[in-house]
């Protein structure tokens, strides 16, 4: 396979409550550069907490109590996430990894215009940019998503659901980050928008070159978009392969029952059966 | 086995064209909400009648006729100002109600309120805008340090939550359950008799003569720094809080999350992200309680003989002088309706969302 | 009308036109269950659970203070050692004693008793007002929330109009035009002047209330509106109608107080305003006895106190969030974890509570 992008060594996280929860326990995974990994299973199987563990996104009383996440820089250099301090870690973030988050509805900020959302980007990240390199790119990443340069000075509020997924598409893309984790990003769309973003985000890796993480309880589209597929169940791994191989020789017995689950659309009755 | 093949269709989707909900979206035209500041205009209007109206019959219930005595016997008020006296306090019951309602409304639009018996025969409107600068300044002032320093102070607290900050909210809620004049009463017992910082009360010393020159505006800002530090802390409670917890209420919204993870640092998380969005209420909840603030400083007043309409609308009611009472009543409502006006001008333009149709 | 006590108070207070508040009502009890008990055992039965408001730490110690001053309104001629218009010209202005415990007036009446005597006042009027106001505020309140159209929007405009016009300065006017007001028509006007602000909280929670299924299933069911009203849905307002009681109350002090003070109101009863007034008008203030200034002063401060502390208990339990997070935040600063990190905390030393790691599943897809 391709050189390694993320590698991901018996990693463990949990909820320091009272019992403790052990959202993940020992996952261990490897992410080639370029290549599209989605991340299935049912709710509360610890497949967000994963993802968002390993960008240390987690708040208290989330733990990280085991384990190592290394990310492969293209400069060559090797980053050990979880050794990295407050503010390197801050500069870390979207630059490296960006995330696209479930339900646009309430990710972008509602008294700001979206324009200054993404310039905020370059602001903090970029800061050797001038304004007006900072306007421009911002109008390049939105033509880029098809939403239209001149909706840089809209609010959130008067864009439609599908056109603020494409906005967050586009800040995640701002600073060419090597890794997009996407948590559920057409959830809540309505499934014609869903095919569009879908697209959207397929032109775009072909463009950039960019890995995904695509994290979804809908095996279906994953067995569509993905190069290869992780079943998640309570907090570990259950099967890691490639997508047409779990389609025709599922190995884990769960992973069985998760494909039959799904009705058929076509030929006879009942759910399919391979 | 049925296929895996991807199949995604080519759609021919506009992607502008998604459903977008404002159609004053393009272009770059001011966006002025009209409709928000029309609504909250006409609510106003209508308060204001409102308010007349109240004051109108307020002036038919009072007993103690005091003015028709007067006027029997002091032959030196001109014809014209007793006539307008009469239509002001309701004396004038020869004529329908109606026609007294109508009389009333005529002469509020020719700016009479009558002649103040307080202040030798004087007219109203002269005496309520000799005392009304007095009062918007120390209102004003004290207001806008409550505000700054409670909203700001509550940003910071809801912020760091569990810190040892948070034993400020109690502290300040406290103090303001205690009653503003005896806060006031108190401060001057300290800080006035005993340790002699300020001076007892009034405005200016005795015997300056108002002027705009160093040394009067010295004397104000000396005479007025207790009463607008006692207004300050007996507030900065109420503000505290409802920042406070608003601020926790924004900070579980994902465009916080979103804003964490695009790497922003933390001071451009809680003043750009969190405490912009967290002021919003506080602002309504302002606009709502101007009229409950002027009530309190009113007393403020009278506590440290400061020469505001507070402090005239009392030493009008000892002395049953009601054309007066009515005229800073009046004045009084007509402020805080234009506070309110202007808080919500200040809200519209901060809440993008008022701009929508149909709000 | 006079201070902010009542007004600030949790999210679901500020914005709550907008329908942004945080709080939801904690019973929710299906209406199919309705029909087949008695209307007045159901409602006082979801009435008792939704009084869980009340047992927190907080509110029980407001509770708590509240009743010794009720019980010292209640037995105030028992308690007080001297009349309070007893007046003893050998003992003027003099500081506590054995005798007098909180010292004497300008004309030697003990000041203690007074402040007892007071007590009875401030609560009959406290209490009244309350009472008044917050019956205005809930029937406004809910039926304009209830209802829809004009006859909503004009509850709403009425309501607001009350909400801007200041009600002190009114309160000074009305005051003025009775010579000698019995406490119930103070009480009256106080509670006149002040159910505005609940009955907006309750419109706001009531129309949000309204579209919630039970209700639904309630019309559905052909239940008249009395009883939607009464047994659906005032038992999930009770938390904010307890509040807005409790704001109100405080309010209604401290506007009784106060006016009793500026001397609006004349001084034939007593009450701890009135103690001020008379404390101010012989100069007590310059001349530092504090003995009779400040007792009075107190007992409002600590009524105030005792009020909030029932409402800091009712907010939290309406939005459970403001307890939790302060709790939760010190208890994780006990473990050596910051809430307000936005790093996720690396503790490989609390291995020993993660689950044995297990190896990499067979991975058939890579090279």
């Amino acid at each position: 396979m391709s050189e390694p992008l993320l590698s991901i060594h018996d990693f463990s996280v949990t909820y320091d409550v009272d019992p403790p929860v052990h959202a993940v326990k020992g996952v261990t995974l490897e992410l080639a550069r370029g290549e599209i990994l989605g991340l299935a299973g049912e709710s509360g199987c610890g497949k967000t907490t994963l993802a968002y563990g390993v960008q240390r996104l987690l708040k208290a009383p989330a733990v990280i109590t085991n384990g190592s996440v290394m990310f492969h820089d293209a400069s060559g250099e090797d980053v050990d996430i979880n050794a990295l301090g407050a503010e390197e870690m801050r500069r870390f973030r979207w630059d490296k990894i960006s995330m696209v988050f479930q339900g646009a509805m309430n990710s972008l900020n509602p008294v700001a215009q979206i324009g200054s959302q993404l310039e905020d980007v370059f602001e903090v990240h970029r800061p050797e940019m001038t304004p007006r390199q900072r306007r421009s790119e911002v109008a390049d990443l939105l033509e880029l998503v098809r939403v239209g340069a001149q909706r840089a000075r809209s609010f959130p509020h008067e864009l439609s659901g599908g056109m603020r997924q494409r906005v967050m598409i586009a800040m995640a893309l701002a600073l060419r980050p090597q890794l997009m984790v996407m948590d559920e990003p057409t959830t809540a769309l309505d499934v014609l928008v869903q095919r569009e973003i879908i697209r959207q985000i397929s032109q775009l890796r072909h463009e950039f070159g960019f890995s995904v993480i695509f994290i979804t309880h809908d095996l279906p589209l994953l067995l569509e978009i993905t190069d290869r597929i992780a079943i998640m169940r309570e907090g570990e791994i259950v099967e890691v392969g490639r997508a047409e191989q779990i389609w025709t020789d599922p190995q884990d017995a769960y992973t069985r029952t998760l494909l039959s689950s799904f009705p058929r659309l076509t030929g006879e009755r009942g759910v399919v059966v391979r | 086995m049925t296929g895996v093949q991807p199949q995604l269709a080519e759609l021919d989707t506009d992607a502008l064209e998604v459903g977008t909900t404002a159609t004053s979206a393009d272009g770059g035209r001011a966006r002025v909400p009209w409709r928000y500041l029309g609504r909250r205009a006409a609510f106003y209007l209508f308060t204001l009648w409102a308010a007349i109206t109240i004051n109108f019959f307020l002036r038919r219930m009072m007993k103690g006729d005091a003015v028709s005595q007067y006027l029997s016997r002091n032959r030196n008020v001109s014809p014209e100002a007793a006539d307008a006296l009469r239509t002001l306090l309701g004396l004038d019951s020869d004529k329908s109600l109606l026609e007294q309602y109508l009389d009333y409304w005529v002469l509020l639009a020719q700016g009479d309120l009558g002649i103040s018996l307080l202040h030798g025969l004087r007219p109203v409107t002269e005496v309520v805008s000799g005392a009304l600068p007095w009062t918007i300044g120390l209102v004003g002032v004290a207001t806008i340090f409550s505000f700054a320093i409670g909203t700001v102070g509550g940003a910071v607290v809801g912020w760091r939550r569990g810190s040892r900050a948070d034993a400020l909210i109690p502290i300040t809620t406290f103090l303001s359950t205690i009653p503003y004049f005896w806060l006031g009463l108190l401060a001057i017992a300290v800080f006035s008799v005993n340790l002699g910082w300020f001076p007892i009360g009034k405005a200016y010393g005795v015997g300056m003569r108002p002027g705009w020159n160093a040394e009067f505006i010295g004397q104000v800002l000396h005479h007025g720094a207790l009463p607008i530090a006692t207004i300050v802390v007996a507030s900065l409670g109420g503000w505290m809080l409802g920042m406070r917890n608003m601020m926790l209420t924004v900070l579980d919204e994902d465009y916080i999350t979103v804003a964490q993870a695009k790497g922003m640092p933390n001071q451009r998380v809680l003043w750009g992200y969190a405490a912009r969005n967290a002021v919003l209420p506080q602002i309504q909840s302002f606009a709502l309680s101007i009229g409950f603030i002027v009530g309190g400083s009113i007393v403020m007043e009278m506590v440290f003989s400061y020469p505001g309409i507070g402090k005239l609308l009392l030493d009008a009611t000892n002395a049953k002088d009601y054309a007066l009472m009515q005229g800073v009543f009046l004045v009084i409502t007509i402020s805080v309706l234009v506070a309110n006006i202007l808080a919500d001008i200040v809200y519209a333009f901060l809440d993008p969302r008022t701009r929508q149709a149909g709000v | 009308m006079s201070t902010k006590t009542k007004t600030q108070a949790t999210g679901a207070r500020t914005g709550a036109d907008r329908g942004t508040d945080g709080s939801r009502p904690a019973t929710n009890v299906p209406a199919a269950a309705v029909g087949r008990e008695s209307g007045g055992r159901v409602f006082l039965s979801k009435l008792g659970s939704a009084f869980a408001m009340f047992r927190n730490r907080k509110s029980v110690a407001g509770l708590a203070i509240l009743a010794f001053f009720v019980l010292i309104a209640i037995f105030a001629d028992v308690l007080a050692p001297f009349s309070p218009t007893q007046v003893d010209n050998t003992a003027r202005f003099q500081p506590p004693s054995a005798e007098h415990w909180l010292g004497t007036t300008h004309i030697g009446e003990d000041v203690l008793s007074q402040v007892i005597h007071g007590t009875r006042g401030v609560v009959v009027v406290g209490f009244l007002a309350a009472l008044i106001a917050t019956t205005i505020a809930i029937t406004v309140g809910v039926i304009s929330g209830y209802v829809s159209g004009w006859k909503s929007e004009g509850l709403s405009a009425l309501t607001n109009v009350f909400l801007v016009i200041p009600g002190l300065p009114l309160i000074i006017i009305v005051a003025a035009m009775f010579e000698d007001p019995p406490l119930w028509v103070i009480a009256a006007v106080l509670g006149l002047i002040g159910w505005a602000w609940g009955a907006r909280v309750l419109r706001a929670q009531t129309m949000s209330l309204r579209n919630r299924d039970f209700i639904q299933a309630a019309r559905a069911n052909g239940e008249p509106l009395r009883r939607i009203i009464t047994i659906e849905m005032l038992p999930n307002l009770m938390a904010l109608i307890a509040a807005s009681f409790v704001g109100t109350v405080t309010a209604a002090i401290l506007g009784l107080t106060t006016l009793s003070y500026i001397g609006v109101i004349p001084v034939t009863t007593y009450n701890w305003g009135t103690i001020l007034n008379w404390a101010s008008a012989q100069g007590a203030f310059q001349q530092n006895q504090w003995w009779w200034y400040l007792p009075p002063g107190l007992c409002i401060a600590i009524i105030g106190v005792a009020l909030s502390l029932i409402n800091f208990g009712i907010d939290e339990y309406v939005n459970p969030r403001l307890r939790s997070a302060g709790e939760r935040a010190r208890a994780m600063k006990k473990k050596g974890l910051d809430v307000n990190e936005p790093v996720t905390a690396v503790r490989p030393e609390m291995d020993g509570l993660a689950a044995h790691p297990t190896p990499a599943p067979a991975d058939k897809g890579t090279e």
